[in-house]
């Protein structure tokens, strides 16, 4: 039985090692906002992070999830307020918000690697998570919101000693 | 609703009724309005002791927190808040305190003017505006009474706001907690004393027009939002649907499961036997988990009888749709004004043009999905869906109950846009569950719900029209022929008899061709395309039939204008000219396109080579509950008939706003929607089947390929209209009048392709 590390607990799941890392996580660990699009790796609904890489859950498997660091958008933040999570109630970006899960996961993986990102780079990041409610210029907004407060955030922090 | 849970009678639904219901209240609590007879009485099932409930629509707890029961299917137009907010406006609650939960089918949760729960059309806010008003009056009138009884003073003197009560003079005041704490809020309502209260005009308003934050939008940031696809029962198993080669019309000759059995986890397949004829040809295979229900159904063998439908392909519903529109007898008359026939003889100049739209599938990003389960008599039924009332009769008729068995827990819609109007996911999941005899989540994969969708028909429209010598649009002929998607649901009080009352024909096929121009001599004949209706049963698309008619009309429009040799906006402004029937609706539509093309700066500036702006304006929906909506559309052509959209500048009048970011992003989403349709989404049939299964070939509008949008909102303080679907309906024929403007290339078929723009350039 393959054990899993996922939002900082470590789990023994009952699945075969070529179990889709996305059926474990909603339906065995009950965390469902994770969410089931296409199945084919083209929607992004069922992004999570591998070690802190965005990674479709739909296409990885529960052995090669093993023994890495799983993150959910329930593991983001401890209370639902990362960055991104703010921006995106501050822009009220979601409409169904199916897909919301997936495009913060996925932007989080940008905005660790990225403090600054372009409205480009975004687009590049970005352009894999489909929204078939159209959000996308808020999401862009969010994004670009939440990244400018993560500087700040990290700004005031650096200048406080002083 | 989850505590609600039973229905101890109903009615079937009475979709003839359009009369307004007073919901009843729920019994032995202090206030309410009097009951309906013959609507159910399971209020006491989940109505907390001592909360005050003046309404079905809303309850008040002693903590002061106000929880609305929105009776619509919540898709993410944020309905749910929005009739917060309508009773927030008038109760005179603080928003902080107000909670929103999604209604059970029970009756009692029907529209007040649609008498069912259906949810679509744009139809919502305008149709619950008043009864969701009157409710919120209601209750600040209950409990200002009541804390005028306890303050000794006037309830007139009484000043309502934040949810509490306060007496100016006396300087006393008190919260609505402690008004239901007291247990005196007792005043009660008769359906007639609720239409005479008198409203708050629009200038006393605190909260209609105040973009205040959307309820559900937390729970949608965190993943703890719960869709159809997210419900979890003890003891639930998982189906896979199995799909047959074919759309529509096929049946299973054989199912070998021997190589399923060898799968673990796996229980059983279950043969379909749909006598409602919602699905054709599936079967479930049923295991515990969905990954092992997956691989079953990959290791079952099912040997078919394909049906009547299985070398059908698109070209052949189209050249259907051409034999009808050719014959003179065919369809039915939904406008007959004037004589066509003789306009168009003694007209100066005839035009005639085909226009065409391909299928389209609504993929909303949830997979269609359901969860059945039956207990004692009742079945239970988790999913998200947007006609309730149908889709539990549905439901009933897989399990082969009476529909006052079958409770309806409705959840948030991962995306709608007409898709979950319809009930074929009912099907497999109450057959599933009682053939195993545990709860079932059926989940399509989402090859199976693209290859099955209720999709936007395939259209094919004639138009002929007939200039006079002045340049004046004198005649028009106009054939639709299509899928009828509303007939299919099978209630005659959905169709409209014909102008002629020669026959009820579908009117969510042809409306918009009913524009508000003035056409002297104006006939549209709607024809029903049988062979494409039994193929590929279709579904109502966001927006439905505007999606189509004015792709054509707007685009013939502007064609008629080119050989007029007129501007094509002020031929439009021309027509917009107010005369009889069309007197009030022109004028807004042609305000609207006005403030478009100045925001726009349209005919301002000279553009560059190649490039060019386009107009349309629409009245989508129906003519009865229009919104007003402009576009241009701004795009640059390449000599290769690649086409760059630039900029799209919408409008819109709106009447009223209640929420005006709201608002905005259902305009702008609705635009996208447009063009992903107009340029990025098409799907075709062949040999009875749809050919594109997942995201791969059927490719809706990604981040990058994302205009400019502008977007105008007016409200002129008119009633509040409809806001999800017109903008879906402008933004076609205003790309395909731009491309006309950058090149002289004419498109009259969805989507428009460079393949097509470049062939039309003239040489």
């Amino acid at each position: 039985m393959p054990n899993l590390t996922i939002n900082g607990r470590t789990m023994s799941v009952d699945a075969a090692g070529d179990t889709p890392l996305l059926w474990v996580i909603r339906d065995q660990l009950q965390m469902t906002g994770t969410k089931f699009g296409c199945g084919a790796g083209l929607c992004g609904a069922c992004t999570v992070h591998l070690n802190g890489e965005a990674v479709r859950s739909c296409q990885t498997s529960v052995s090669d999830a093993s023994g890495k660091k799983i993150t959910t958008i329930e593991g983001l933040s401890a209370k639902g307020d990362h960055p991104l999570q703010k921006a995106w109630v501050a822009e009220q970006v979601p409409q169904c918000g199916y897909c919301q899960s997936g495009q913060i996961m996925q932007a989080a993986s940008l905005l660790s690697k990225n403090a600054n990102p372009t409205r480009e780079e975004v687009v590049a990041h970005m352009d894999g998570n489909l929204c078939r409610c159209m959000t996308y210029s808020r999401i862009q907004k969010a994004i670009l919101r939440a990244a400018a407060d993560m500087r700040t955030a990290s700004n005031a922090g650096e200048r406080r000693p002083t | 609703m989850n505590s609600h849970v039973k229905i101890t009678a109903s009615e079937p639904a009475d979709l003839s009724r359009r009369s307004f219901l007073v919901g009843s209240a729920a019994a032995g609590l202090a206030l309410g309005y009097s009951a309906v007879p013959g609507l159910i009485g399971a209020d006491q099932a989940f109505a907390a002791a001592g909360n005050f409930d003046p309404s079905v629509w809303y309850s008040i707890a002693p903590d002061g927190l106000v929880t609305v029961t929105c009776g619509k299917a919540d898709m993410g137009q944020h309905i749910a808040s929005t009739m917060a907010q309508i009773i927030c406006e008038e109760l005179g609650a603080n928003w902080k305190d107000m909670r929103v939960q999604l209604a059970s089918n029970d009756p009692k949760f029907n529209d007040p003017v649609l008498g069912a729960q259906i949810t679509g059309g744009s139809w919502s806010t305008m149709m619950n505006f008043a009864a969701m008003s009157r409710a919120g009056a209601a209750g600040r009138m209950a409990l200002t009474e009541a804390a005028a009884a306890s303050m000794g003073v006037p309830a007139g003197e009484l000043v309502v706001r934040d949810s509490m009560i306060s007496h100016p003079k006396s300087k006393k005041s008190t919260s609505f907690a402690e008004v239901v704490k007291s247990g005196k809020a007792t005043k009660a309502f008769t359906p007639e004393e609720l239409k005479a209260i008198k409203l708050k005009a629009p200038d006393q308003y605190t909260m209609i027009g105040v973009s205040v934050p959307q309820l559900d939008i937390p729970s949608k940031v965190n993943g703890t939002a719960k869709y159809g696809i997210d419900v979890m029962l003890p003891g639930m198993v998982y189906g896979k649907i199995v799909m047959p080669p074919v759309r529509y019309g096929a049946t299973v000759k054989s199912v070998d499961d021997a190589a399923a059995k060898k799968v673990p986890g796996f229980i059983k397949a279950v043969t379909l036997d749909d006598k409602t004829g919602t699905t054709s040809g599936w079967v479930v295979a049923v295991a515990n988990s969905y990954p092992n229900a997956k691989k079953a159904a990959e290791a079952l063998k099912v040997t078919y009888d394909n049906g009547p439908n299985a070398k059908l392909s698109s070209q052949s519903l189209l050249d259907e749709a051409k034999r009808l529109q050719a014959q003179d007898d065919s369809g039915l008359f939904f406008v007959k004004d004037g004589d066509t026939a003789a306009a168009l003889g003694s007209a100066a100049k005839v035009l005639e043009a085909e226009y065409t739209t391909n299928i389209n599938i609504h993929a909303p990003l949830e997979p269609m999905n359901a969860t059945a389960q039956q207990q004692g008599d009742i079945w239970h039924i988790y999913s998200g869906n947007q006609f309730a009332t149908r889709s539990g009769a549905i439901a009933a008729a897989a399990a082969g109950v009476d529909p006052k068995f079958v409770v309806m827990h409705q959840m948030w819609l991962g995306g709608g846009f007409g898709r979950r109007l319809d009930a074929d996911m009912m099907v497999p999941a109450v057959q599933a569950a009682k053939a195993v005899g545990k709860p079932v989540k059926v989940i399509y994969s989402r090859e199976n719900d693209m290859t099955m969708d209720y999709s936007r028909p395939l259209t094919y429209q004639k138009i002929k029209a007939g200039l006079d010598a002045d340049g004046k649009l004198v005649a028009m002929n106009h054939d639709v022929v299509s899928a009828w998607p509303t007939k299919r649901w099978g209630i005659p009080d959905f169709l409209s008899p014909s102008v002629d009352k020669k026959g009820a024909l579908d009117a969510f096929t042809v409306n918009g061709a009913d524009f508000f121009y003035s056409v002297p001599n104006h006939n549209v004949r709607a024809i029903l395309n049988e062979m494409a209706h039994n193929a590929t049963p279709s579904g109502q698309l966001r927006s439905v039939a505007p999606g189509w008619t004015f792709w054509a009309v707007e685009s013939m429009i502007d064609e008629l204008a080119h050989a007029a040799g007129k501007d094509p906006a002020l031929f439009r402004v021309a027509l917009l000219d107010g005369k009889g029937k069309n007197d009030g609706g022109a004028q807004r539509l042609r305000n609207t396109l006005l403030a478009a093309m100045g925001m726009a700066g349209y005919g301002t500036k000279a553009l560059p080579k190649g490039e060019g702006m386009g107009v349309a304006c629409v009245s989508s929906q129906e003519r009865a509950s229009a919104s007003w909506t402009a576009c241009v559309a701004h795009v640059a052509v390449a000599p290769s008939g690649e086409v760059k959209v630039k900029k799209l500048t919408v409008a819109t009048d709106v009447g009223t706003q209640v929420h005006p970011d709201n608002i905005r992003a259902q305009v702008e989403g609705a635009a996208l929607w447009g063009l992903s349709l107009a340029m990025y989404e098409k799907a075709t049939l062949k040999d009875g089947a749809i050919e594109q299964t997942n995201f791969d070939r059927y490719t809706p509008l990604r981040m990058s390929q994302v205009p400019e949008v502008a977007v105008s909102v007016i409200a002129n303080g008119e009633k509040a209209t409809g806001v999800g679907e017109p903008a879906v309906t402008v933004v076609a024929p205003a790309l395909g009048n731009a491309i006309f403007n950058a090149c002289g290339a004419r498109v009259r078929s969805l989507p428009i392709t460079a393949e097509a723009v470049k062939g039309a350039m003239k040489a």
